[in-house]
């Protein structure tokens, strides 16, 4: 039974770590991107625009990610398309991770003082001109902290993707628990690695958040 | 003819109409001190004038531009009217010199160079020659105040609103940003201020107006309305002051 040492499961997994990280990573940028845009739609004049994100953001802040994730794999096959277990975890993540950090940078948008809106319409700024020269560029300062502690959120999220045949950490953790039967040092061992990927972020987020509340 | 026209101005929150038909005429080099209790309507009057709020009844007109509501129009405008806050509103991620350059570089494409250059003038008309990386959160109120008027002329506007410029300030610092306004005043340009700096008002202003409850009470020059209030109100309110 323990052809597996503790060295090669340890190894197997780390090697699955691999997916986890890339998986988030990607997830984590282009969730950033069409966050970006989601953003701009929130806040923006259009009212159209704002509420197609309310939407959207409603949408994917209240189902469950394994719903989503779910449909990206499953419900996008029944239209005769194939989906790769990558492509239905990354899109599924970039939908997930845009909608949430949407919001996390939207409370920055909206914490910018409406004096900084008014000194520059003084100014003969236009709106867009104010977005990118006034508003953004403070707003962007306070959303590091939430944005690095959200990132965490993203990579306990990718072990969802295990459930449609991922192979990531979480997924490599359930197939040698099948062949090991030592579920206890196998699943310790996973938890582990999630916590060496997460702490160091949410370390830095505390910290990065430290340091914005001494300038103020 | 006049510089700025006001004309049966009327402004409502919901049921409270806070402007109940205001008609000023300021004319090219006046500089008009608008006193009042608060919540007689005179920040919302000067707001007014740059379109930060908008009005429901009447005509308000700048150099002969209408304000409007058109976000094209207004912004034609406002190259044309400066604006400084009483919290000051400086852009904080920027320097004092940044703050100044921004919108000459933004909104009016000037070059950097010229813009720098500029800036570098300006924040020595005001007092501020070697502040220029200063961050906003190095000044203090008074500085910070002035780089805030150097910035409104950094777009040379025609006429400059000045919302309560010194009421943010400790005691100490107002005099700093009084005597950069009454040194603007002398070079000729116009200003309409809202101040509670009643000495102020009369030293400096050439035309005062006493708002009440949303309307324009009573205006002329200055010195003769102090030492003769045509009103009770305005009598009072000039007693309170002191």
């Amino acid at each position: 039974m323990s052809d597996f040492s503790f060295w090669i499961i340890l190894q197997n997994l780390l090697l699955a770590t691999r997916w986890t990280i890339l998986l988030s990573l990607i997830a984590f940028v282009s969730g950033g991107i069409v966050g970006l845009a989601l953003l701009l739609a929130r806040v923006s004049h259009n009212r159209a625009l704002r509420i197609a994100s309310i939407g959207y953001i409603e949408l994917f802040q209240g189902t469950p990610l394994l719903m989503q994730l779910f449909l990206f794999f499953f419900g996008v096959a029944l239209f005769g398309i194939e989906v790769s277990p990558w492509i239905a975890a990354w899109l599924a993540l970039t939908f997930w991770t845009s909608a949430f950090l949407a919001e996390i940078w939207r409370g920055c948008v909206e914490s910018i003082p409406k004096g900084q809106w008014e000194a520059s319409e003084s100014l003969a700024f236009s709106y867009g001109e104010q977005m990118r020269y006034v508003i953004l560029p403070q707003a962007l300062r306070i959303a590091v902290a939430p944005t690095v502690g959200f990132s965490v959120q993203v990579v306990k999220g990718t072990a969802l993707a295990s459930i449609i045949g991922f192979v990531e950490l979480t997924k490599a953790g359930t197939m040698l628990n099948n062949v090991t039967f030592r579920p206890f040092l196998v699943y310790s061992l996973v938890a582990l690695i999630y916590f060496a990927l997460c702490f160091p972020l949410s370390w830095y987020s505390k910290r990065l958040e430290g340091r914005l509340n001494v300038a103020r | 003819m006049s510089l700025v026209s006001i004309k049966d101005v009327r402004k409502s929150y919901g049921a409270q109409e806070v402007l109940k038909g205001v008609s000023l005429e300021i004319g090219r080099g006046d500089v008009t001190a608008i006193i009042g209790r608060s919540g007689s309507g005179k920040s919302t009057l000067l707001r007014c004038i740059n379109g930060l709020e908008t009005y429901q009844a009447g005509a308000i007109t700048v150099d002969g531009m209408t304000v409007g509501d058109g976000e094209t129009d207004l912004r034609t405008l406002r190259r044309h009217v400066g604006m400084v806050f009483q919290q000051f509103n400086l852009f904080p991620h920027l320097t004092a010199g940044e703050n100044v350059m921004l919108a000459p570089t933004v909104v009016a494409k000037e070059q950097k160079g010229e813009a720098r250059a500029m800036a570098e003038a300006l924040l020595e008309k005001v007092g501020l020659a070697g502040k220029f990386d200063a961050y906003p959160s190095q000044l203090s109120g008074g500085q910070q105040q002035r780089v805030a008027i150097a910035r409104s002329l950094a777009m040379r506007p025609t006429v400059l609103l000045c919302d309560e410029i010194t009421s943010a300030l400790d005691p100490e610092l107002v005099n700093e940003v009084l005597k950069v306004v009454e040194q603007l005043a002398s070079e000729g340009m116009t200003l309409i201020l809202v101040t509670h700096e009643m000495r102020f008002a009369r030293d400096v202003g050439t035309k005062l107006v006493f708002m009440h409850q949303g309307r324009v009470h009573e205006e002329g020059p200055p010195k003769a309305l102090f030492a003769n209030p045509g009103t009770p109100e305005l009598a009072q309110f000039v007693g309170s002051q002191h």
